[in-house]
C-alpha cells in the first residue's frame, strides 16, 4: 500500500544533474565564447554607466519633465520630475542611475534579440511552434533560478546580472513583435506585393511601421520586467537600488528598505509611463 | 486592335498538391465533387479569354464564382496551377521573381475592394508607394504623385492620413496609387463595391472619364450587373469557376446564353443599358431637300408614314416635314424649305434609353439620331422606346 502513497524512490531521474553537467560542459568547451560576450557586455555597460553617472542630475530631471510633458501632459511631466527628485532627496540618486544603466543595457540587448526573433516567428510558424515552449519556460521559471547559470558562466558582478535580466525580459519583446507582424492586415501586404515590393520592402515599409505601436508595448513590458529583475540580480553583484534592498534585508533595516523600495517603484512608474507614452504617440487611428 | 492580355486554359486550385486535382478536372469532375472528396477548392477552371489594348473588360459573377481569384492570377498574386497568361506576348506565368516584380511595378497596377491603403502613410505617401518601391528619388516621385492626386480630384488632401478620408476619397487614393505607376493595365477588384450607391455612381463616371483620357487596358471585377454593363466594352460572366459567356453588354442582354445569365440579367434596368444606337432603325425613308416636295409626298405614301426627315447631299439633317404640310405647300406654291419644321428631338448614339423616354412621350415625330456633324444616323420610333423596355427574353 505504501508504494501508492509514497513515490517510489528507485524511480528518480536526476535531471538536475544533467543540466549541471551540461552547463559545466559549456563552460569547459566554449569558454572563449562566454568571455567574448562578457567583454562586449562589460564594455557597453561601463560606457552606459559612465554616461549616466556623468550626466548632471538637473539635466536628467529636465529631460524627464520634457518627455512627460510632450508625450502625455505637463502634469505628468511635473509628476515624473518630482518623483525622481524625491529619489535624489532620499540620497539614492547614484544608485538609481546605476540601476538605470543596467536596465538600459539589458533592454537594448533584449530588443536586439527579441525583435528579429519575433519577426522570424511571425514568418515561420514551425519555428514559432518550437520557440513557444521555450518562451513559456523563460517567463514562468522563478527568476532566481537564472542567477545560478549566470554566475557559473560569467562569475559575480554586473555582467551576469545583465545576462539574467536579458533572459527574463526578452519574451515579451519576442511575443508582441510576432503578434504585431502577424496582425498586419493581409490586404496591405497583398497591396505591397501587387506593386512589386521585395520581401524586405514589405517588412520595412509596411509590416514594421504597422507593427510599431505593438512592438513598443512589448518593449515597455520588457523594460518593466528588466526593472524587476535588476533588483533581484543585485544578489549576484549588480549595484544599484537592489543592493540597498538586499542590505536592508540583511540588517533588518526597515527605513532603508522602504526608501530603496519606494525609489524602485517611483523609477518603474516613470519609465513605464514614458515608454507607454511613446507607444501611444505613434499609434495611428485604425 | 491588338490583344494586350491573352489568357489560355487558366486553372487555379487552392491546396498543396494541385496536380492530382488537375487529373480529376480532366476527367470532368465537378467543382463540388472535388471539394467534397478532397477538400481542394477549384478557384478558376480552364478559363480562356483575350483582352484587347485599351479595352474596358468587365468580369462579372456572384460571390464565390472565382472572379477575384481570376484577377489575382493576372498579376500572379495567385499562382496559377495550369495555363498561360500572355501580356504583350510574354508569358507572365514563367516570369522569374525579379521579372515579376518589374511587371507589377510598371505594367499592371491593382485597385482593391477594401482599398488596401497604408494607414501609417499620408495620401501622398500612399500614392508614392509604387514609385518608391521602384527606387525613384523623392523629388521625382513627389512631382508625379501630386499630379496624379490632382487628376483624381484630391488636391489639398495630400498630407492627410487615410483614416481622415471618406470611403469614396479613400478609393480615389487607391486609384491614384495605381495610376501613379503609369501602368498599361489596371486590375480593379470590385473597387466600388464598398461604396454607397451615390458615390459609386460618381466614381464610375469618373473612371470612364479617366479611361477616355488615358486609354488604359482595364480588367474590372464586379458582382453588379448594372455596373458591368455601364462600364464594360465587353463583359465576361463567371459561374462556378468558369466563364459562361463573353460579349458586348447588349449581346449578353439580348441573347443570354443560358438560364443562369438570364437570371443574372433579369435584374438589370434595361433603360440604363440600352443606348440610342441599339434601338434606332436605319433611316431608309428620307428625302433630299433638293428633290422637292412631290418626291417627299411619294416617299411618305410608299412607306405609309405621316412624316419624313429631310436631309442634304451629305445626309445632314435639315428638318422634318409632315404629309399635311407637304400637301398644303404644294397647293399654296410654297417652297420646300419654308414648310420644314424643327419641332422634333435629336439625340446622339450614346444616349441611354432612360433619357429618351421623356422625349418619346413629348413628341409626335420620331426621334432623330445624329452625329456631331448633324448627319442623320438613324431614327427611333416612339413605340420602340417603350417596347424596348418591356422586352423579356425569358418568355
Amino acid at each position: 500500500m505504501n508504494t501508492l502513497f509514497d513515490f517510489p524512490e528507485f524511480f528518480t531521474i536526476n535531471i538536475g544533474q544533467y543540466v549541471e553537467s551540461f552547463i559545466k560542459w559549456l563552460i569547459h568547451n566554449y569558454d572563449f565564447f562566454f568571455d567574448a560576450i562578457k567583454e562586449g557586455v562589460l564594455w557597453f555597460l561601463l560606457h552606459a554607466r559612465s554616461v549616466f553617472m556623468w550626466f548632471p542630475w538637473v539635466g536628467v530631471i529636465i529631460i524627464v519633465f520634457i518627455l512627460g510633458w510632450k508625450l502625455i501632459s505637463w502634469k505628468s511631466g511635473v509628476t515624473f520630475a518630482g518623483l525622481l527628485f524625491l529619489i535624489g532627496a532620499m540620497g539614492l540618486w547614484d544608485e538609481m542611475m546605476l540601476t538605470l544603466s543596467v536596465v538600459l543595457v539589458a533592454v537594448v540587448i533584449a530588443c536586439l534579440i527579441g525583435v528579429p526573433l519575433g519577426i522570424l516567428i511571425a514568418y515561420n510558424s514551425r519555428f514559432g511552434a518550437m520557440v513557444k515552449p521555450v518562451l513559456d519556460a523563460m517567463q514562468t521559471m522563478p527568476s532566481f533560478v537564472y542567477l545560478i547559470p549566470a554566475i557559473m558562466l560569467f562569475g559575480l558582478g554586473s555582467v551576469p546580472a545583465v545576462f539574467a535580466t536579458v533572459i527574463y525580459s526578452t519574451p515579451p519583446a519576442i511575443r508582441l513583435t510576432s503578434l504585431a507582424i502577424k496582425g498586419v492586415s493581409k490586404e496591405m501586404v497583398e497591396a505591397g506585393n501587387a506593386f512589386g515590393s521585395t520581401k524586405w520592402q514589405i517588412l520595412t515599409k509596411i509590416e514594421l511601421p504597422q507593427a510599431f505601436p505593438t512592438i513598443m508595448m512589448g518593449i515597455n513590458q520588457t523594460t518593466m520586467m528588466a526593472m524587476a529583475m535588476v533588483v533581484i540580480s543585485s544578489m549576484i553583484g549588480a549595484k544599484g537600488l537592489g543592493l540597498n534592498v538586499l542590505q536592508a534585508i540583511n540588517r533588518i533595516d526597515i527605513g532603508m528598505g522602504f526608501e530603496a523600495g519606494i525609489s524602485i517603484v517611483f523609477l518603474a512608474i516613470t519609465i513605464d509611463r514614458i515608454t507607454q507614452g511613446i507607444a501611444d504617440k505613434y499609434k495611428f487611428p485604425k | 486592335m491588338s490583344a494586350k492580355i491573352k489568357v489560355e486554359k487558366l486553372t487555379k486550385i487552392f491546396g498543396k498538391r494541385p496536380k492530382e486535382i488537375l487529373k480529376r478536372l480532366k476527367k470532368n469532375q465537378s467543382k463540388e465533387k472535388i471539394f467534397k472528396e478532397t477538400g481542394y477548392t477549384v478557384g478558376v477552371k480552364n478559363v480562356s479569354f483575350v483582352v484587347n489594348e485599351g479595352e474596358f473588360f468587365v468580369i462579372m459573377g456572384l460571390s464565390g464564382s472565382g472572379k477575384s481569384t481570376l484577377i489575382r492570377c493576372l498579376n500572379m498574386l495567385n499562382k496559377p496551377s495550369a495555363g498561360n497568361i500572355y501580356v504583350d506576348g510574354e508569358d507572365v506565368v514563367k516570369y522569374s521573381p525579379s521579372q515579376l516584380r518589374e511587371f507589377r511595378q510598371k505594367k499592371a497596377a491593382m485597385v482593391f475592394q477594401n482599398f488596401g491603403l497604408f494607414n501609417h502613410r499620408t495620401v501622398l505617401g500612399n500614392v508614392e508607394y509604387g514609385l518608391e518601391v521602384r527606387g525613384m528619388t523623392q523629388e521625382e516621385r513627389k512631382i508625379i504623385a501630386l499630379e496624379t492626386i490632382e487628376s483624381v480630384g484630391l488636391s489639398g488632401w495630400e498630407n492627410k492620413y487615410i483614416t481622415e478620408l471618406s470611403g469614396g476619397m479613400q478609393q480615389r487614393v487607391g486609384l491614384a496609387r495605381a495610376l501613379a505607376n503609369n501602368p498599361d493595365i489596371l486590375l480593379m477588384d470590385e473597387p466600388f463595391s464598398a461604396l454607397d450607391p451615390l458615390i459609386r455612381r460618381d466614381m464610375q463616371l469618373e473612371l470612364l472619364d479617366i479611361q477616355s483620357k488615358l486609354k488604359k487596358t482595364i480588367v474590372f471585377i464586379t458582382h453588379d450587373v448594372n455596373e458591368a454593363f455601364k462600364l464594360g466594352d465587353r463583359v465576361a460572366v463567371m459561374k462556378d469557376a468558369e466563364i459562361v459567356q463573353i460579349g458586348e453588354p447588349e449581346d449578353i442582354l439580348n441573347n443570354p446564353s443560358n438560364s443562369y445569365i438570364e437570371n443574372f440579367v433579369r435584374g438589370t434596368d434595361r433603360s440604363k443599358v440600352l443606348q440610342a444606337k441599339h434601338i434606332m432603325v436605319k433611316p431608309n425613308a428620307m428625302v433630299n431637300l433638293k428633290h422637292g416636295l412631290k418626291v417627299a409626298i411619294k416617299e411618305m405614301e410608299s412607306n405609309s408614314i405621316s412624316s419624313v426627315f429631310v436631309v442634304d447631299d451629305n445626309r445632314k439633317l435639315e428638318g422634318i416635314i409632315s404629309i399635311d404640310s407637304a400637301i398644303e405647300a404644294v397647293k399654296n406654291k410654297r417652297t420646300f424649305r419654308e414648310v420644314l419644321t424643327q419641332d422634333y428631338f435629336t439625340t446622339d448614339e450614346e444616349t441611354y434609353m432612360e433619357e429618351l423616354i421623356p422625349m418619346a412621350i413629348d413628341t409626335k415625330y420620331p426621334i432623330a439620331v445624329i452625329n456631331e456633324n448633324r448627319k442623320l444616323m438613324g431614327i427611333i420610333m416612339r413605340v420602340s422606346v417603350l417596347s424596348g423596355l418591356i422586352q423579356d427574353h425569358s418568355i
